[in-house]
């Protein structure tokens, strides 16, 4: 069972998109605000109708908007978690299960419900009513009235940013145990990158409607497709600078980057005098020894920030003495600490060659690489 | 023994004709918008549509119009010249002017913003995504309707009726300008005070006066804890 989408429209929120999630895979929909990933979770619902396109799931066509097909929510067999859960108030726990268990006689809802809320580690709190239950226990009965319908897709729209940060980790958890049974696609909007990357497969990243990249969430980080992609994930070191030299024997692309060679992997489609933009993720920068400042791609820079939390640390430093640069890195608290990583502190950092991504400059003028 | 006496008299002089009338009025009243007002509610709550404001100020109009006014122009609207006055007439062959029918169609028209507001506000505090919830969790629309939304709805749909039925009782200058004042057919409990108050009968119109007031009271107060309950949950 895939789920495949195509949506098109032009307002209220304009869209462009296209998803696709295979059985048992989870697939992050990510993006700021007003970027359109709720709609599309709606869409795939049944709960918005887009202008244009098709939603299909394995060999059903749930919308299709050239043969005049919408199939209502009721038929679509959709489990969703919605940001604020839309518990019903005036139910308890096990009657908000119930309601989802219509497709099983009357008769067998009540235990059916008992056994989704026990999966969701809720035995006792059955008779309680939403207002009743903490705001953990609360997703856990969304959950649960969710998979109760035993839907074809599972969608989850914010459903993690409702609570603290330490039921939240609890959740998420659980989430990831409770995939591993899960033999149907996943679709899970967010708006925070780190529970993209801990729970998602691959990652689909938008801009205004628009899907811009999907990929494992790794090689969006290591290879996002525009410089856009690039910012939309938070990416801090992104730069400019202009190819100098192709060197495909040695496999090298020469950039001039603040008046200095850098080295990249070779980028065939980037023409010598073309202005890019380069992207190399945090970990790709590397502290390197004073003995070792001979290593290629290797600048002298200035600590600026050093923020530490949980052991790891970030630290921005300045690169370059007329045209800055704020180059940012992670590092062990301990060994920032040992090597004497503080504000003002002067330092060498290494770009790793192979982690250097070369991206066109103008993210929607298309691929291409230009003067 | 005065006391008892006065008490028993009082009783006597109350006009329970028109008493049962106005009971009978404020409930078919309340019984026929109970559709009508859920439908609308519904619709002003949930729904953009053109003239979406209009529409809401029509429904409010009974509440600022002098009762007069809009007596007069039912007056108009219902009677024997009138295309609605001469269809109910072939139809049913009765008239729609100074005939219970006629009053309770004016009854229905003037009670509509005490029904309609009280409804659309507890409609409208229902998320959105509590019915859509419903929709995926596979109930339609009319089981949505049954189980989520009239549960959730209710104490502003009692309220709604409560204040209705009270308002229905009370109803004066409409109730005058197209039922007229017919004994057992158009005169309620508040014309017969009127009448009666008229003709220095002070003891009947007391009588009928304090029954009106303990009723509008209790409706009253109905309303204001239904609408503490709602507030609770």
């Amino acid at each position: 069972m895939k789920l495949v989408a195509r949506l098109e429209q032009s307002a209220p929120i304009p869209l462009a998109a296209d998803i696709a999630c295979d059985s048992g895979e989870l697939l992050a929909l990510v993006g700021p605000s007003g970027s359109g990933k709720s709609t599309i979770l709606r869409c795939l619902a049944g709960l918005h109708r887009p202008a244009g396109g098709s939603v299909r799931c394995g060999d059903e066509t749930w919308f299709d908007a050239v043969r005049g097909i919408d199939v209502t929510p009721q038929r679509r067999r959709v489990g969703f978690v919605f940001q604020h859960y839309a518990l019903f108030p005036h139910l308890s726990a096990q009657a908000n299960v119930m309601l989802a268990l219509q497709h099983l006689p009357a008769r067998e809802r009540a235990a059916k419900a008992r056994h989704w809320l026990a999966r969701s580690k809720l035995e006792g709190l059955e008779e309680r009513r939403p207002a009743e239950l903490s705001g953990g226990q609360q997703q856990r009965v969304a959950i649960a009235r969710a998979l109760a319908r035993e839907p074809q897709v599972l969608l989850l729209d914010e459903a993690f940013s409702a609570v603290d940060q330490v039921t939240r980790r609890k959740l998420l958890r659980q989430l990831i145990e409770m995939r591993r049974s899960l033999a149907i696609p996943i679709v899970l909007v967010t708006h925070d990158l780190e529970e993209a990357a801990l729970l998602a497969d691959r990652m689909t990243v938008l801009h205004h409607g628009r899907t811009l990249q999907t990929a494992p969430p790794d090689e969006v980080l290591a290879r996002p497709a525009s410089a856009l992609v690039a910012r939309l994930t938070d990416q801090p070191n992104i730069f400019f600078g202009q190819v100098v030299e192709q060197l495909p024997a040695s496999d090298t692309t020469l950039i001039d980057w603040l008046g200095k060679p850098l080295q990249a992997n070779h980028h065939p489609k980037a023409a010598v005098g073309d202005r890019v933009c380069w992207v190399v993720p945090e970990a790709g920068v590397i502290l390197v020894r004073d003995h070792q400042t001979d290593r290629e791609n290797t600048f002298a820079a200035t600590v600026s920030e050093r923020l530490a939390w949980r052991g790891h640390a970030t630290v921005t430093a300045r690169v370059g003495d007329g045209r800055e640069a704020r180059l940012s890195f992670a590092i062990g608290s301990a060994v920032a600490q040992r090597r004497g990583i503080v504000p003002g502190a002067c330092i060498a950092l290494q770009l790793q060659k192979a982690a250097i991504c070369l991206l066109p400059v103008d993210p929607l003028g298309g691929r291409q690489f230009g003067p | 023994m005065n006391e008892v006496s006065s008490a028993s008299a009082a009783i006597a002089v109350i006009d329970w004709q028109a008493l049962s009338l106005s009971l009978q009025l404020a409930s078919a009243t309340a019984l026929l918008l109970l559709p009508l007002a859920i439908w609308l509610a519904r619709l002003l709550a949930w729904s953009q549509f053109r003239h979406q404001g209009a529409l809401e100020a029509a429904i409010l109009l009974p509440l600022v119009l002098p009762p007069t006014v809009l007596g007069y122009y039912l007056l108009l609207g219902f009677g024997g010249a009138s295309p609605l006055g001469q269809a109910y007439h072939a139809l049913t062959g009765r008239a729609l002017v100074f005939s219970f029918d006629g009053l309770l169609a004016a009854s229905l028209i003037f009670n509509l913003p005490f029904a309609v507001q009280p409804m659309q506000r507890s409609f409208a505090a229902i998320p959105r995504e509590v019915r859509e919830a419903a929709w995926v969790s596979g109930l339609s629309r009319w089981q949505t309707f049954l189980r989520i939304e009239l549960p959730l709805a209710w104490p502003g749909i009692a309220a709604a009726l409560a204040l209705t039925f009270a308002h229905t009782l009370g109803e004066f200058g409409v109730v005058l300008m197209v039922g007229g004042s017919l004994p057992g057919e158009t005169k309620t409990v508040a014309i017969a005070i009127y009448d009666q108050a008229q003709a220095f009968n002070d003891a009947a119109a007391a009588g009928m006066s304090a029954l009106l007031l303990v009723l509008s009271f209790v409706a009253v107060l109905l309303v204001s804890r239904l609408g503490r309950s709602a507030l609770r949950r």
